[in-house]
């Protein structure tokens, strides 16, 4: 009997019964631990959707017997942080404030540095290229302090350009990375006969480049979006009480409760904070991998 | 010489000009706050920072420190077992994915979505399921089996392991992603020569396909080491660094003297330690992954 490498590879015949065996073993391996990642999912759901009283029982893993929205409106409207109970949608509007700008900006200035260091020479351009990936290596903690006392004479700490600023420089290494390498794969003979033609660096990269960078600006959106929505550290230190985004508020109304945790409000609130990434997620499909991928293993 | 560079720099000044905020930020938010944090590290800076010299009075108090020792062990077992169990998990996930299952796209979302969400999220819902009052351990003592005891998130000793628990369900479906991607670029011409050779299966994933599979493993490795050095607000969210300190972790020392405790000097003491060690580190693997196949403009 010769040892199958890979059984579905092989041309079309009756499976053997060791084979058989075999895919079964594959899809209960694939299927157990797919239950494993959705539990917490399913949990958050079901959870959402009961009344406290329910909860009490400590059957988290049953269905909601009697289905409600009430957690859900509750933490969008008035869930509470400290004192203040105006709900998660106020994170949700700081949020979307902080992303904007921030996507907007880091991915121009990525794909400018890009396009400047694959097609002009541009002497200890990749000296500083080089630093600027090893940033993208180092805690955050090291930089924060000084920042912090920058941002505060330049009195733009904890203000929303304080935080935008701190999301372009953090997320600059990737950024540049990621639009570096896309345009070494372009034709280099295209941008030699631009500039034959006599045209100049503004006019190449905005008449020729941006145009040719629609695929890289998709994973560099989706790579960004989701990043900056799950920013838990930078928003924290530099946003200030006022802009505190989604993920610091959900902390605060979860961790800092006192008297009985509303379970149900909880969740629905972490639920509501993994909207948006999640549906850039599913709605990106594989263009989210391609995110994972280039921005790190093509060098 | 001087002619020369004139003309060059006249002939793509544009490009000088276009590549000065990159410069600036190089040169202030990254290379100036890291000589300014370390410089600090140096002083005896309490709640404002100071511009006199103590030596390394700091870095001895700071190994002097439970609370940060602890954090360093803590670290150590964390990153040992989540880069062992993500990188088993996704190499077994790509692996199976991979033998023409039906519904792959769907087990390939399910297994990926953790890792869109943020570490707030991963930590919240994980301690929800480990609370001993209210998930696994509740459920099964409601099923009758009043001695089950599933309790990590509130022992001191298994904590770290619900730690780990929480970021391997976030991360091991990047592995899973990469590693597929790899598998998929393999040639078939192997799986044809080795079966004629009558290798067994799993020897040839472990002998010809994972090592030709090298760019791919280390890229997930090196996220993943980036996402443990820097790892914070799991453990905010999920356990605060408690029950006591168990679960603290250096990122979250540096931040409670930076900002609750008053103690710069401590602080960027920690983060100096922390910046020689990743520098020492990734420094090689950044050379080879990224460096030395530079760019055109080289």
């Amino acid at each position: 009997m010769m040892p199958q490498a890979k059984p579905a590879a092989a041309a079309k015949r009756p499976l053997t019964y060791q084979e058989v065996w075999g895919r079964a073993g594959i899809y209960a391996f694939l299927g157990v631990l797919a239950l494993f990642f959705l539990l917490p999912l399913y949990v958050m759901l079901v959870t959402s959707f009961k009344s406290m009283d329910e909860i009490r029982l400590g059957l988290i893993f049953s269905l909601p017997q009697q289905f409600t929205v009430d957690a859900w409106v509750k933490a969008w409207t008035s869930a509470c942080t400290g004192l203040e109970c105006t709900g998660l949608r106020v994170g949700f509007g700081n949020s979307v404030k902080i992303l904007l700008p921030s996507v907007v900006f880091s991915i121009l200035l990525g794909a400018l540095n890009g396009y400047a260091l694959s097609f002009w020479k541009v002497k200890g351009a990749n000296v500083l290229f080089a630093c600027l990936l090893l940033g993208s290596f180092i805690p955050y903690q090291v930089f924060i302090y000084p920042l912090v006392r920058v941002y505060a004479q330049t009195g733009i700490y904890g203000s929303l350009p304080g935080i935008v600023l701190t999301h372009v420089i953090f997320g600059m290494p990737v950024m540049t990375l990621l639009f570096r390498n896309y345009y070494s794969g372009l034709p280099v003979e295209l941008f030699k006969a631009a500039r034959i033609d006599g045209a100049g660096f503004w006019k190449i990269f905005i008449a020729i480049i941006l145009p040719m960078s629609v695929p890289i600006a998709i994973v560099a959106v989706i790579m960004q979006v989701t990043a900056i929505w799950n920013d838990f550290l930078l928003g924290l230190v530099f946003a200030g009480r006022e802009n505190l985004p989604m993920t610091v508020q959900l902390n605060n109304i979860v961790n800092t409760t006192t008297g009985e945790r509303a379970y149900n409000v909880n969740m629905a609130a972490t639920v509501l904070t993994s909207l948006v990434p999640l549906a850039v997620y599913l709605l990106s499909g594989r263009w989210f991998v391609r995110g994972i991928a280039s921005g790190a293993v093509k060098g | 010489m001087g002619a020369e560079f004139t003309r060059h720099v006249r002939r793509n000044l544009v490009a000088y000009i276009a590549l000065l905020p990159m410069a600036a930020v190089v040169i202030f938010a990254y290379l100036g706050t890291m000589a300014w944090s370390v410089r600090l590290s140096f002083s005896s800076s309490k709640l404002l920072p100071r511009n006199d010299f103590v030596g390394f009075a700091q870095y001895v108090t700071l190994f002097d420190t439970s609370r940060w020792l602890t954090s360093l062990g803590n670290l150590a077992v964390i990153a040992f077992f989540f880069l062992l169990i993500c990188f088993v998990l996704g190499c077994l996930l790509a692996i199976f994915i991979d033998q023409n299952v039906r519904a792959e796209s769907l087990f390939r979302t399910v297994f990926l979505y953790p890792y869109a969400m943020s570490f707030v999220v991963a930590g919240l819902i994980w301690q929800w399921i480990l609370n001993p009052d209210l998930g696994i351990q509740a459920t099964m003592r409601g099923f009758g089996f009043s001695g089950f005891v599933l309790d990590w998130v509130v022992n001191p000793r298994m904590v770290l392991y619900a730690v780990i628990l929480a970021t391997v369900w976030h991360g091991s479906g990047l592995v899973m992603a990469l590693i597929l991607a790899g598998l998929r670029g393999i040639d078939g011409e192997i799986w044809r020569a080795t079966r004629i050779d009558g290798i067994p299966a799993w020897r040839v994933y472990l002998s010809i396909v994972l090592p030709m599979l090298r760019p791919m493993i280390i890229t997930s490795l090196v996220l993943l080491s980036i996402s443990i050095v820097k790892m914070y607000d799991v453990v905010v969210a999920m356990t605060n660094g408690g029950p006591g300190t168990a679960s603290e972790v250096p990122a979250k020392f540096i931040m409670d003297n930076l900002f609750e405790r008053a103690n710069i000097g401590l602080a960027t003491a920690a983060s100096t330690v922390m910046l020689i060690t990743v520098l020492l580190v990734m420094a090689p693997v950044i050379y080879s992954q990224y460096f030395r196949k530079s760019g055109r403009a080289a």
